[in-house]
């Protein structure tokens, strides 16, 4: 059986009252030694910071555990659930507060904004994994636009920017085994 | 609970929405324009999207949501103020479904949607129509063991948008959902029955496929109305992606 899939409608303006929570950008436990920050922009394809977007991110505790636990959109302050939602400020910035994933050396990433017809899954890599099936692949230009960079004189820190479009436009996925139909994909460009 | 068979629901007959007419020119400018909501051009990319052969754990896997995370009230929108918010009240369920038909379970459902007026408790929102102050139109559910959801709430109002002139949203709630795998995620609109705005509307319209554009629009299901209090709403989701856990128990 396989039944019809519910197209993806965009997330439009207004769901700022209902999705971003206090804290949601901060799986961190607080005060938690090994925190590492992430910052970034996102741009559009005319290099204008989007102050609407709303980031995801999903990721392996640091001991490589991918079971999740409850709690992200009212923290404990203790419990690391490894999902996070932060929605980007007035200049198109986001900052996370996470710990570093354990196991595959990144963060899925989900981009929904007004004006995208269907979000946008990415990844971001804290580092070359030795054995990849994605990033070889890439050409190395591309390649560059799923590395987070190390943020100098800041303790570890990363920066990472998503580009919607243009020259830099980041690497964005698909899962091909999800068989996703013609009339969920993004409308083109 | 109404029991009708989910396979059923999902292939009711298209609704009868025919292409509504090209609307005479006034003053020049057409009254409608037709064209499907294309999305802002420069947030577009480009590129298509690159596949991920054999998609990695973390993808397959995704966040657990629990009572910590959404409490009972937080389903029903009319209770969420001191007084009732205006409007026709309504309760929408149903089902969230991986494409093999299986419930999903325990994951987060979130909705959110303009007032009876037609407004938004958003400070972007400049729509000339009056705030609820007993009305923010936000809500959360769990999905139960059989993957089923409830919202209590009100009936929203249309919407004019800036499109092109003179466009209207039709009345809508706005979906966001959670599959069992991060791939399965999803945001989207559900409609109404019977709506005369909905083949007008640019969003539902860039909808290409008629099918999918039959599986946003919501069933009038009075079996599901409660007497004397709200009309009753009925629409299965069904998501898209890999699902973490093929044939969980044997279901
Ligand atoms: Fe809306």
């Amino acid at each position: 059986m396989s039944l019809p899939v519910t197209p993806s409608q965009t997330i439009g303006p207004f769901y700022g009252e209902a999705l971003p929570v206090p804290g949601g950008g901060e799986p961190a436990p607080a005060g938690h030694p090994d925190t590492v920050t992430l910052h970034g922009r996102v741009y559009d394809g005319g290099g204008t910071p989007v102050p609407d977007a709303l980031l995801e991110f999903w990721q392996a505790a640091p001991d490589g555990s991918l079971a999740g636990a409850p709690g992200s959109l009212a923290r404990d302050g203790v419990t690391f659930t490894g999902f996070a939602r932060v929605p980007t400020g007035r200049d198109g910035r986001y900052v996370l507060r996470t710990l570093p994933p354990g196991g595959a050396p990144f963060l899925s990433l989900c981009v929904f904004a007004p004006g995208l017809s269907r979000h946008l899954f990415t990844r971001v890599y804290f580092a070359l994994p030795e054995d990849d099936p994605l990033l070889p692949a890439l050409p190395a230009g591309r390649r560059a636009t799923l590395l987070a960079t190390e943020d100098p004189g800041t303790h570890r820190g990363y920066r990472f920017d998503v580009h919607l479009s243009g020259e830099r436009e980041t690497v964005f996925l698909e899962f091909p085994c999800a068989g996703r139909t013609e009339e969920s994909r993004p409308s083109g460009s | 609970m109404a029991s009708e068979p989910l396979q059923e629901q999902l292939s009711r007959p298209i609704p009868d929405f025919t292409d509504p007419p090209a609307a005479a020119p006034a003053n020049g400018a057409p009254a409608y324009d037709l064209a499907p909501y294309r999305g802002l051009p420069l947030r577009q990319p480009a590129r298509p999207p690159v596949p991920v052969l054999g998609p990695g754990a973390v993808e397959l896997t995704g966040p657990v949501f629990g009572p910590a995370d959404v409490g009972p009230l937080d389903s029903d929108l009319t209770r969420q103020h001191r007084g009732e918010p205006l409007g026709e009240r309504i309760t929408v369920s149903g089902r969230v479904l991986d494409r093999h038909g299986r419930p999903v379970r325990g994951q987060l459902v979130e909705v959110w949607q303009a007032n009876a007026a037609g407004r938004y408790t958003h400070r972007a929102d400049r729509h000339a129509a009056p705030l609820d102050p007993n009305f923010t139109g936000t809500g959360r559910c769990l999905t139960d063991g059989e993957g089923r959801y409830h919202f209590t709430t009100v009936r929203p109002g249309a919407y004019p948008w800036n499109h092109h002139r003179n466009a209207w949203r039709p009345p809508h709630l706005h979906f966001s959902l959670f599959g069992t795998a991060f791939a399965q995620r999803l945001v989207t609109q559900m409609y109404f029955p019977g709506d005369p705005l909905v083949p007008y509307d640019a969003l539902w319209r860039a909808i290409g496929d008629p099918v999918a554009r039959a599986r946003v629009i919501a069933a009038y299901d009075p079996a599901r109305n409660v007497p004397e209090w709200s009309l009753g709403y009925r629409w299965d989701i069904v998501l898209d992606g890999p699902a973490a856990t093929p044939a969980e128990g044997g279901r």
